[in-house]
């Protein structure tokens, strides 16, 4: 099921020249309707995007604009009311839970705002719950010195700053070399200095492991690291910009 | 309604599934405290009841002869209220539908009526008339086991001869509530009945016109029992006095009080099993609230909401959420309690066993439970309690894990990651870990002593039934014999082998105790009827000296090479210096053995005997017994093997109706700790759970995370409950009155393996029901949010 895949070398400039055939993802028309009780909440009113493999989009919106909702889709977490997700050749609107299960298992990693790491376990322990089960991983201390954490691979969560457990989370993401690595304000509840050190790690996993990568953030200085940034708002995409030029995460300023 | 009311009904509701499962526990602690509680008050009050309106004796004596005249000594003797002497004698009968001859106790009364003493409560039929001299009373339990009316006709060999008797009445009496030849160990009812009779035509076929061989009597209030006894055994020995005895001692009597004390002791231990169970549940479900609560509370109090009413809320709650299981406790040990009372009607004959609750049952079920959910609330309370408002308004702390135990063992790099999940969060909170293992392991241990009892009563009935008891026939005249009377036995159809025995009445006495005993004397080279030692070593008869069961010894204060001296009530009455040769711990009884020559020669008499054992060919039984049913020499005939089919007719019944119970019982405990420990850990690790779902995990890999867990739980249960159930039932063994029974402390693997798979099928069952949650957990939700 797995297709072979660019380690390194595929670079930004790369990334940048995408045909419709290098799409991972088509998305078609995807709306999303949240029902409570009386009120209807349309988070996504039609939504079209293609993701192009091994590029780093950026999605900016601000808060409430769907754009959680819209990669919660993309990473097989939820369904969309209406519309069609495809992955490679997986329909993943019609997809029942074990394959979406399957489909999270083989293909996505994921970074979210609050870390989300398992307490009781250590920053290696952490990533080896993931390496044990995926494919072909890469292993976990390979994958916690990639982020920069070898001395601190026997910590536990609770030992470490924020900052420190995002890069735990990461490596933890990346270490079954995804196809597609969904972050979720990653940087959300962190300070800039740290901000900008997680930032840089994913910017490095994109760049030498070539893993199609999408960041959410409401913040637009962030925008600049990307090679494509799609605004989201009100549940709708109102624009794409191709950058000419991606920045380093060093240089951003907010 | 008040808004913390209505916060209370919304976490009662919130929390629906903990809080059934707590009232579960509740309700079979009150169950059985309601139950056993109630059945033993309604015992003791209807036996209270009987005892005094039927004029229940209060002392006992059996001797060989005396004239009437006597029975006015014994009423001068001071303490002593009414006398009633009467006639009392073994006989043999003949019942239509039985093949085997069965065994009656006569029992003469004084005049027509019921008597006065002991007195008769008729259930069918007629009492007795002064004319009546065929005509009896029969005793309701063998009426009933033998489908006898009052118009029936048994035939009864009564001193040798041969009478057919006419049933007019069905009777119960309060000397024979549990209704049990001497020296059985479960009542044949089919076998052994009681049939009264005037006292004229006992006596006239007896040759005991104007005199008595047995005789009751109460006391005066305030009357020294121990003295009257002491006068009574002085008025009776010219007279061939047994020695007299007082109620402790009377087969019937004691064997009602050895239950009443056990289901004291059940009716205790029980009850405080499920409610120290429910404090620990709920203990934690509210521990659980109040931490998820931390924000509500301090907002509560920054709102002006005191102390009192924040730990009144959380106290009020304990006692709501287990205010349905008293309720429903109450009504389910009603009906068990009703049932159990009808399943000791079948065993214990009252005229009327009336079951009821009092109130201070009922009001007693709400104090204990409401006491323990109290106490499980108290420390929930505490800490909601000394939540600081701003303190309580700052999220709970992230679970602080570090390297512990478990790391410092290096035992870490043996487990999986999913095992070291579930290791290192019972190690961050072993105290709780204990406690719910201990919980787990309660109900191990309750399933283990139930299936213990079935262990001691196989071990009971391999060793008297294979061991000890190995004649088929038991054949008891009706007075000493000389040795040919037992050879002649073998001229009876079938019979392959004789082993004659002599039994005589006895007072042992070592410093200033005695008991009064049967002194058996077997042949030593017998292999029909043998002394079993709880080993199940056999112990040979030495050639002199007297061997006397643990029991008996320690009862009298003695050990192997002391010296007693021995008094035979009967024949002669020697007075004998004996050597302890050996004390065997025996498992049943109260008995003291010699080599039947060396009690022959402490008689005094030539090669008597008083009855024999018969091995008996299996194709010859029929004609042997109708052979014995009219053999006028013999009194007595006893069959070992039918007692023990009709023992697993009855009493294993019930056993397996009490077993189902417990059972039960255990189930519905270790479902409330597993359930309840599982539950919390799903709320408290549901972010962690659906973040690992998220990450692609299967809800099966969850699930195990998850029940790691509680199956590790349940794993430390199980040695735990082994060890409590083992150390409880040797408990028991020590309760029961060892002079009926000693148990002994046998265990079969099987109690071993059911004890814990029971528990364990249970377990698994109420994790599966919880791990069923996680499919609905929202993966989204966790995303969200912070902890
Ligand atoms: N489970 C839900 N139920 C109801 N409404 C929801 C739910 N999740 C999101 N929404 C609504 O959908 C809209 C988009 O939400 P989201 O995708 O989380 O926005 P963003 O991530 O851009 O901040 C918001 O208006 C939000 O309130
Ligand atoms: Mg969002």
């Amino acid at each position: 099921m797995k297709e072979p895949r660019q380690r390194s070398g595929a670079n930004a400039s790369d990334a940048a020249a995408n045909t419709a055939s290098d799409a991972v993802f088509q998305i078609r028309g995807v709306t999303k309707v949240y029902r409570m009780g009386e009120v209807e909440v349309h988070a996504l009113k039609g939504v079209d995007l293609e993701l192009y493999r091994g590029e780093l989009v950026v999605l900016l919106g601000a808060s409430g604009s769907g754009k959680s909702t819209l990669l919660n889709i993309i990473g097989g977490l939820d369904t969309p009311t209406e519309g069609t997700v495809v992955y490679q050749d997986h329909i993943l609107t019609s997809a029942d839970e074990s394959e979406l299960t399957r489909f999270r298992r083989e293909h996505v990693g994921f970074v979210f705002q609050f870390y989300n790491l398992i307490p009781s376990l250590t920053a290696l322990e952490n990533v080896e719950l993931i390496t044990e089960i995926a494919e072909s991983p890469i292993s976990a201390k390979e994958a916690l010195e990639m982020v920069g954490l070898s001395e601190r691979i026997n910590h536990f969560p609770a030992q470490l700053s924020g900052g420190e457990q995002q890069r735990v989370a990461i490596a933890r993401a990346v270490a079954k070399q995804p196809d597609v690595l969904l972050c979720d304000e990653p940087t959300g509840a962190l300070d800039v200095t740290t901000g900008k050190l997680v930032l840089k790690v994913i910017e490095k996993v994109n760049r030498e492991l070539g893993t199609t990568t999408a960041i959410i953030t409401h913040n637009a200085a962030i925008a600049a690291m990307a090679d494509r940034v799609i605004h989201i708002g009100s549940g709708r995409i109102t624009e794409i910009i191709r950058n000419s030029e991606k920045k380093s995460p060093d240089s951003l300023v907010w | 309604m008040k808004p913390l009311s209505k916060k209370m009904v919304r976490d009662l509701w919130h929390l629906r599934g903990q809080v059934l499962a707590t009232m579960l526990v509740v309700a079979c602690g009150v169950a059985s405290f309601v139950a056993m509680k109630s059945t033993y008050e309604s015992l003791v009050e209807s036996r209270d009841n009987y005892y005094s309106h039927y004029r229940f004796a209060d002392v006992f004596a059996g001797l060989k002869r005396a004239p009437r005249s006597a029975a006015a000594e014994i009423r001068a003797i001071p303490g002593v209220a009414e006398v009633e002497a009467r006639v009392v004698a073994k006989v043999t009968l003949d019942l239509p539908d039985l093949p085997e001859p069965a065994q009656g106790r006569l029992v003469s009364l004084p005049e027509a009526g019921a008597g006065h003493l002991n007195s008769l409560f008729l259930l069918r039929g007629r009492l007795l008339e002064p004319g009546d001299r065929d005509e009896v009373v029969i005793s309701g339990a063998f009426a009933d086991a033998n489908r006898l009316q009052p118009g029936d006709q048994v035939s009864a060999v009564l001193n040798g001869r041969l009478r057919r008797l006419r049933v007019v009445g069905i009777a119960l009496s309060p000397e024979y509530i549990y209704e049990i030849r001497p020296g059985d160990i479960f009542p044949d009812n089919r076998r052994f009945g009681i049939l009264w009779m005037n006292e004229r035509a006992v006596a006239s076929v007896f040759q005991m016109e104007n005199a008595f061989n047995d005789v009751v009597l109460t006391l005066a209030p305030g009357a020294g029992e121990a003295d009257v006894i002491e006068k009574l055994d002085r008025i009776l020995e010219p007279y061939g006095g047994f020695g007299a005895y007082g109620r402790s001692d009377q087969l019937s009597h004691r064997f009602v009080a050895n239950e009443l004390s056990e289901l004291q002791v059940f009716g205790t231990v029980i009850p405080v099993i499920f409610l120290g169970v429910t404090a620990f549940l709920l203990h934690l479900v509210l521990t659980r609230l109040v931490n998820v609560e931390r924000e509500q509370i301090g907002l509560l109090k920054s709102f002006g909401y005191s102390n009192a009413d924040i730990g009144l809320h959380f106290l009020q709650l304990a006692v709501l959420a287990i205010f349905g299981g008293i309720v429903i406790g109450i009504g389910l040990g009603w009906w068990t309690g009703r049932g159990m009372a009808r399943l000791y009607g079948e065993f214990f004959h009252f005229p009327i066993l009336d079951f009821s609750i009092s109130l201070p049952v009922i009001l007693w079920s709400f104090v204990i439970s409401i006491g323990s959910a109290a106490i499980g609330a108290t420390a929930a309370v505490r800490s909601a309690v000394s939540l600081p408002p701003a303190e309580a308004m700052r999220p709970e702390p992230p679970a602080n894990f570090h390297a512990g135990f478990i790391e410092s063992t290096g035992f870490q790099q043996m487990l999986s990651t999913e095992s070291r999940i579930a290791a290192r969060n019972l190690a961050r909170r072993p105290v709780k870990a204990l406690l719910s293992a201990f919980g787990i392991s309660l109900s191990i241990a309750l399933l283990f002593i139930g299936f213990y009892f079935f262990d001691a009563i196989d071990r009971i009935i391999m060793v008297q039934f294979d061991l000890v008891q190995r004649e088929d026939v038991e054949v008891g005249f009706n007075e000493p014999r000389p040795g040919r009377a037992a050879l002649e036995l073998v001229e009876l159809p079938g019979v392959r082998r004789v082993e004659p025995y002599r039994v005589v009445s006895a007072r042992l006495r070592f410093a200033s105790r005695s008991r009064r005993v049967g002194l058996i004397g077997l042949s030593a080279e017998g292999e029909l009827r043998r002394i079993v030692n709880d080993d199940l070593r056999i112990v040979n008869l030495p050639p002199e000296g007297i061997v006397l069961g643990s029991t008996l010894a320690e009862s009298l204060g003695v050990a192997k090479g002391d010296i007693v001296t021995v008094e035979v009530t009967e024949g002669s009455r020697p007075v004998r210096e004996v050597a302890i040769a050996d004390v065997p711990r025996e498992l049943l009884g109260l008995s003291a053995y010699m080599d039947i020559r060396a009690l022959n020669r402490l008689m005094m008499e030539g090669g008597t005997v008083s009855g024999a054992f018969l091995s008996v060919d299996e194709n010859a039984r029929a004609e042997l017994y109708s052979k014995l049913k009219r053999t006028p020499a013999v009194s007595g005939v006893g069959l070992p093997k039918a007692a023990l089919d009709s023992f697993n007719e009855t009493m294993a019944k019930t056993m397996g109706t009490m077993t189902w119970f417990l059972i039960g019982f255990a189930c519905v405990i270790a479902f409330g700790v597993v359930y309840n420990g599982a539950r919390i850990a799903l709320a408290e690790r549901g972010r962690e759970l659906s973040s690992l779902r998220v990450l692609g995990f299967t809800n099966r890999e969850i699930a195990k995370m998850l029940l790691g867990e509680q199956a590790a739980l349940t794993l430390l249960a199980i040695p735990m409950g082994w060890v409590l159930g083992f150390a409880t039932s040797w408990l028991v063994t020590r309760v029961v009155d060892a002079e009926i029974v000693r148990l002994p402390v046998v265990v079969s693997g099987e109690t071993f393996i059911f004890s814990a798979g029971i528990v364990v099928i249970a377990a698994a069952v109420s994790g599966i029901i919880v791990a069923r949650r996680i499919r609905h957990m929202d993966l989204i939700a966790v995303l969200k949010t912070r902890e």
